[in-house]
């Protein structure tokens, strides 16, 4: 894998978990747009240097890369790409039911918060 | 035959497209989303007598044979979980349409719903690794929009943290898959069985424990299950008895095909019993803590699923053969208590349990149908839960594994108080005021073919356990899948 892609990889990694354990929505949206393109990097960095093409006659010309790899990660790039679409029109609902972009805390946390101020 | 394979995940596709193209008639809806559950159902059970008689079915998509092209391979434990997938799936279904309202304010209910059916066959029967991360999210996404339907402001938030988590553990998943084809070269499971065993030790453990991590994330193992009891309750009684008797074990099924077959050892993973203990535990003290029925059982899929998780970690034929019986009883007896609780939350308008009461009395159908699932997920004999828990302590004994085992005893008494819990407060206690409206035909059929269907488990306890004997054979033994899968060839 080029060293390239596997920094760049972390670095979207380390951002999109750093937005993942945002408060705003928005951000943990952003945040999980960049990890799901950090995996993708990852596979499409994963078929390694191109190489001489699987052709029968033997009469392919030039290094070739590896060709799965990029229908695999195709495939990752459209579903993610569809969930995070989800995920946006479930924060737009989210924002006209309660007004606020904030993810809230859950309601056992709420419930022990609640103790401990009481 | 081999057409027989595909089947499960076709039918339920073109049943999908026959939905949304009859998205403006209830009845054409209906019946077609009830029909192909049926097909689905019968496909299966036909499946799980052909692979038992005949050997297991390997179709290559495409006509690329394997290791090139996708294979969809009926072995035991495929279609033993798509047997009881298909029956919960059936079973929620008359549930689901019988239900008030249920599929009639959501018209594209049915099409998700067979979109949910084809993922969970395509994730059972595929044998490649990028293909189980396309069916997963085929599931996912169907599930996604089942949960949030109906979900208004309170619930959008619950729902949010689900759709979150899966698409963080989808996203790691895709990770190791894009880590597992860099040095191995392929993404086939049969192929792969051999190719990890050349990788350098230190990274085959890592990349083992990355893969145990993801799924383990979708089966809600301690300490990966906060997600679970905060989201499932908030969906229509259907569509969480659904999840609860499928989505997890799922990811159950993923981490024991992938333990078994790519990374196998030869002795108990005490790391794996660690987690499965702390899961028992864990879950079991969260549930005793609640006081909403769903909420309760919420956090009882989470404590069952340890039981799982520690019959994979013994690592011995008796264990996973154990763990096999144990993920096909909780499909089904899950998914009941679940439609038991809804039937109580329809006749009563909650599931609290401070609330409601003497529902024995008022209802005594739904208690009659509550009580055998009830002591079922406690382990009471002569109920199928029983038969899982002896399979497991039994191989426990035999690994040696003492500690693990007391531990899952004790979660089992902890069960058995949750379940006398909302025994006493559901259906003792004082009944509320005026007469119960009565429960649908649908509602009650539905959740008692459930009921009956893990009866037929306890008494068919013997052929049951030869079955995932066999089907962990299969697993353990080397060589075996991928012969079955690759032919001589291979």
């Amino acid at each position: 894998m080029s060293w390239v892609i596997a920094v760049a990889a972390g670095v979207l990694f380390a951002t999109g978990t750093y937005l993942l354990l945002q408060k705003l929505l928005s951000r943990i949206i952003v945040g999980l747009g960049l990890i799901a393109h950090g995996a993708n990097l990852i596979l499409l960095g994963s078929g390694g240097e191109p190489g001489r093409p699987p052709v029968l006659d033997g009469k392919g010309t030039g290094p070739l890369s590896d060709s799965l790899e990029q229908a695999l990660v195709l495939t990752a790039i459209v579903i993610t790409f569809g969930i995070t679409a989800y995920l946006l029109t479930l924060a737009y609902r989210s924002w006209t039911h309660n007004g606020i972009d904030e993810v809230e805390d859950d309601v056992e946390d709420r419930r022990i918060a609640g103790k401990g101020a009481a | 035959m081999k057409i027989l394979a595909t089947l499960p995940v076709a039918i339920p596709i073109a049943a999908a497209a026959l939905a949304l193209v009859g998205i403006r008639h209830p009845a054409l809806r209906r019946v077609v989303g009830l029909g192909a559950s049926f097909a689905y159902l019968v496909v299966a059970l036909w499946l799980l007598f052909a692979v038992d008689a005949s050997g297991p079915i390997v179709a290559a998509q495409g006509g690329w044979s394997p290791p090139l092209g996708i294979p969809l391979v009926a072995d035991r434990l495929a279609v033993l979980l798509l047997a009881s997938a298909a029956t919960a799936l059936f079973a929620v279904l008359v549930y689901a349409v019988s239900q008030p309202g249920a599929d009639t304010e959501f018209p594209g209910f049915h099409a998700v719903y067979q979109m949910l059916s084809a993922g969970v066959a395509l994730s059972l029967l595929t044998g490649d690794l990028f293909t189980l991360f396309v069916a997963f999210e085929i599931m996912l996404t169907a599930s996604y929009v089942l949960l949030t339907y109906r979900a208004g402001g309170a619930e959008t938030r619950s729902t949010i943290t689900y759709v979150v988590i899966g698409l963080v553990a989808s996203a790691l998943l895709l990770t190791a898959i894009a880590l597992t084809y860099s040095v191995t070269g392929t993404v086939n499971i049969a192929d792969l069985s051999v190719k990890l065993g050349e990788v350098p030790e230190g990274f085959r453990t890592g990349l083992g424990w990355l893969l145990f991590m993801v799924f383990g994330i979708k089966a809600a193992i301690f300490p990966l299950f906060f997600w679970l009891p905060d989201s499932y309750p908030v969906a229509p009684t259907p569509v969480t008895a659904l999840f609860a008797g499928l989505l997890t074990k799922i990811g159950v099924y993923a981490i024991v095909r992938t333990q078994t077959l790519l990374f196998p050892r030869d002795e108990p993973v005490t790391l794996m019993l660690i987690v499965a203990g702390f899961t028992m535990v864990v879950g079991v003290l969260g549930a005793i803590a609640q006081k909403d029925v769903k909420r309760i059982l919420s956090f009882h899929i989470v404590s069952q699923i340890g039981y799982m998780i520690m019959g994979l970690g013994f690592f011995t034929v008796a264990g996973v053969a154990a763990a096999i019986v144990f993920i096909v009883h909780q499909i089904i007896v899950k998914a009941s208590l679940f439609l038991a609780g809804g039937l109580v939350e329809h006749t009563e308008g909650t599931g609290a349990i401070d609330e409601v009461g003497g529902v024995a009395k008022r209802s005594p159908i739904i208690a009659l149908l509550f009580l055998p699932a009830a002591l079922s997920l406690a382990g009471f004999p002569p109920f199928s839960g029983f038969v899982g828990k002896l399979a497991l302590v039994t191989a426990g004994f035999d690994a040696g594994r003492w500690a693990v085992v007391a531990v899952s005893l004790a979660a089992s008494l902890l069960t058995l108080f949750s379940m006398t819990k909302i025994w006493a407060g559901v259906f003792w206690g004082k009944p509320g005021e005026g007469a119960p409206p009565r429960s649908r035909f649908g509602m009650v059929a539905g959740t008692a073919g459930l009921v009956l269907a893990s009866l037929v488990i306890a008494v068919a306890a013997q052929p049951l356990l030869d079955y995932a004997e066999l089907a962990a054979v299969d697993l353990l033994e080397e060589g075996t899948y991928r012969a079955m899968v690759l032919g001589a060839a291979g």
